[in-house]
């Protein structure tokens, strides 16, 4: 089923958009996600899909023309990066609080000061806590894949709450790679047609979104969106299940690399599990017990999962794309920590923040970190449960 | 909290803060916002409607044809209508809240 093509992360996406064909996708450029809307538009005005495409002037204006298609009752998409996110994050709040269902590929980037083009998480981190759900990809094939269950998940009945697709800046949105592209029509299939239930430009029965919502009734309102995020598991699975048996491509919340036995386990988001991988393999011909659990939904957070995954794992490497300023590590740390509470455990638990502003993560590297983690499982020592790695002293 | 009437709860109630009742801001009492009140001076009045096609909000009473007063449950006190009267002697006029028993007598 469907082609393989050489394709870089950003062109996959702008393909998947088109085979998507919102109706309306309201976009402003930003490296490193420039490509996605540059192609995209190219697609329009050659008449290759029939979106209405909204030139704005900005990022706040991106997500508050596709906020305003999206209550009208239109399939609306954006894309952004960085700062380019920082602008719209007023209206990505208020996306998923009016329950509009738009989906956003976020081509991450660190946000600037002082300025950096290329990849890190802090972009996508400072929209973590807004119910937005968050998918990650480790390439240009599952940043593609991931584009193509966005609309089923955000536009399900049980959540209609927006999805952000995201893949790390460069590194998977410019890099070539070999995809298997799901032919327009599957996708077509697979997508469906749109019809929320309810929607402004529905002239028979008329609603009000957006109004006053004071101390009354705002609560009760974000009660419901906290039972949204309570399904998102349940249908993140069944979506995935169903592209599987399309495309023969399997997906869940994460994904366990060698970890039935492992004794050390890394745990990342991002193109780094690849680079994991590679190391893990290199590694475990010599006989250390390593594997990976690579996030793929990062939020809602499948908490209570991962912790059965990493059951027996005696040390456990959380890598961080991001800082959280909090002297408590990154953000994933902090999640992790918090679930490996629950259970209690002698588990230990570091932290490797990495690649900040684009900072190589080599094969290299990360065998030389997963020596280190093994070798606190040997001894039992940590002299510093936060690593800042690769930084210069 | 405490509240008299028991308001619904999440599940009853619907998602994203929408209304989908429509026309029911009717319901809701909003004449508390004003600080002045538009007084209607009947013998003035030439009925144009004028103050009826300029008020923002929907607060001007008329029936069939001809203005009844206001409706001060939803008046915000702006003044427009007071502002649009083109009435030789004015026929609307706009007085403090605090001294409006004069007037409604
Ligand atoms: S004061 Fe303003 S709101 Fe009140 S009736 Fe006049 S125009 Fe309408
Ligand atoms: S604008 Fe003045 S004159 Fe005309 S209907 Fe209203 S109150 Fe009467």
């Amino acid at each position: 089923m469907g082609n393989r093509i050489a394709l870089t992360g950003n062109e996959a996406v702008a393909l998947g958009m088109k085979q998507i064909a919102p109706d309306v996708v309201a976009a402003y450029p930003i490296t490193p996600q420039t490509e996605v809307v540059q192609i995209f538009s190219q697609y329009v005005a050659d008449g290759d899909v029939d979106t209405e495409f909204v030139t704005v002037e900005s990022e706040h204006s991106a997500m508050s023309a596709a906020l305003g298609a999206s209550a009208a009752g239109a399939r609306a998409m954006t894309a952004t990066s960085s700062n380019g996110l920082e602008l719209m994050f007023e209206v990505v709040n208020i996306t998923a609080s009016l329950r509009l269902p738009i989906v956003m590929p976020i081509v991450n980037r660190a946000i600037t000061g002082p300025i950096n083009i290329h990849c890190d998480h802090s972009d996508v981190m400072t929209i973590r806590d807004s119910s937005w759900i968050l998918l990650f990809g480790e390439n240009a094939q599952e940043a593609y894949d991931n584009l193509l269950m966005a609309n089923r998940i955000a536009e399900h009945s049980d959540i209609l709450l927006p999805v952000a697709v995201n893949m790390d800046g460069f590194i998977i949105s410019h890099a070539v790679e070999n995809i298997e592209i799901v032919e327009d029509e599957v996708v077509k299939e697979f997508v469906g047609d749109y019809y929320p239930e309810k929607y402004l430009l529905d002239a028979a029965n008329p609603i009000t979104m957006g109004p006053v919502d004071l101390q009354d009734y705002l609560f009760e309102h974000k009660r419901q969106q906290i039972e949204a995020i309570k399904k998102v598991s349940g249908v993140v699975r069944q979506v995935s299940q169903e592209f599987a048996e399309l495309t023969g491509r399997h997906y869940d919340l994460f994904e366990e690399y060698r970890l039935d036995d492992a004794e050390v386990a890394l745990i990342a988001i991002g193109s780094t599990a690849g680079t994991a991988k590679a190391a893990i393999d290199n590694l475990r011909e010599q006989g250390i017990k390593v594997g990976l659990l690579k996030i793929r939904l990062y939020r809602p957070f499948p908490a209570k999962e991962i912790v059965e995954a990493l059951k027996g794992v005696k040390t456990i490497g959380v890598m961080d794309r991001a800082e959280s300023y909090s002297n408590t590590g990154g953000p994933l740390y902090a999640d992790i920590r918090a679930a490996m509470y629950d259970v209690g455990g002698t588990a230990q638990v570091m932290n490797i923040v990495y690649g900040i502003g684009g900072r190589d993560m080599t094969v290299r590297d990360l065998e030389n970190l997963i020596t280190q983690l093994q070798k606190v499982t040997e001894t039992g020592e940590i002299e510093e449960r936060i690593i800042h790695y690769g930084v210069r002293d | 909290m405490g509240d008299s009437v028991k308001k619904p709860g999440w599940k009853d109630i619907p998602i994203g803060g929408r209304i989908e009742d429509a026309g029911n801001s009717q319901k809701y009492y909003v004449g508390g916002w004003r600080t002045r009140r538009p007084v209607w001076i009947k013998e003035n009045c030439i009925h144009c409607l004028f103050c009826w096609v300029a008020c923002p909000d929907a607060a001007i009473v008329v029936e069939d044809g001809k203005i009844q007063g206001f409706d001060y449950d939803h008046c915000k006190g702006c003044g427009i209508c007071a502002r649009e009267c083109p009435a030789k002697s004015p026929a609307i006029q706009m007085r403090s809240e605090n001294i409006e028993d004069q007037f409604d007598s």
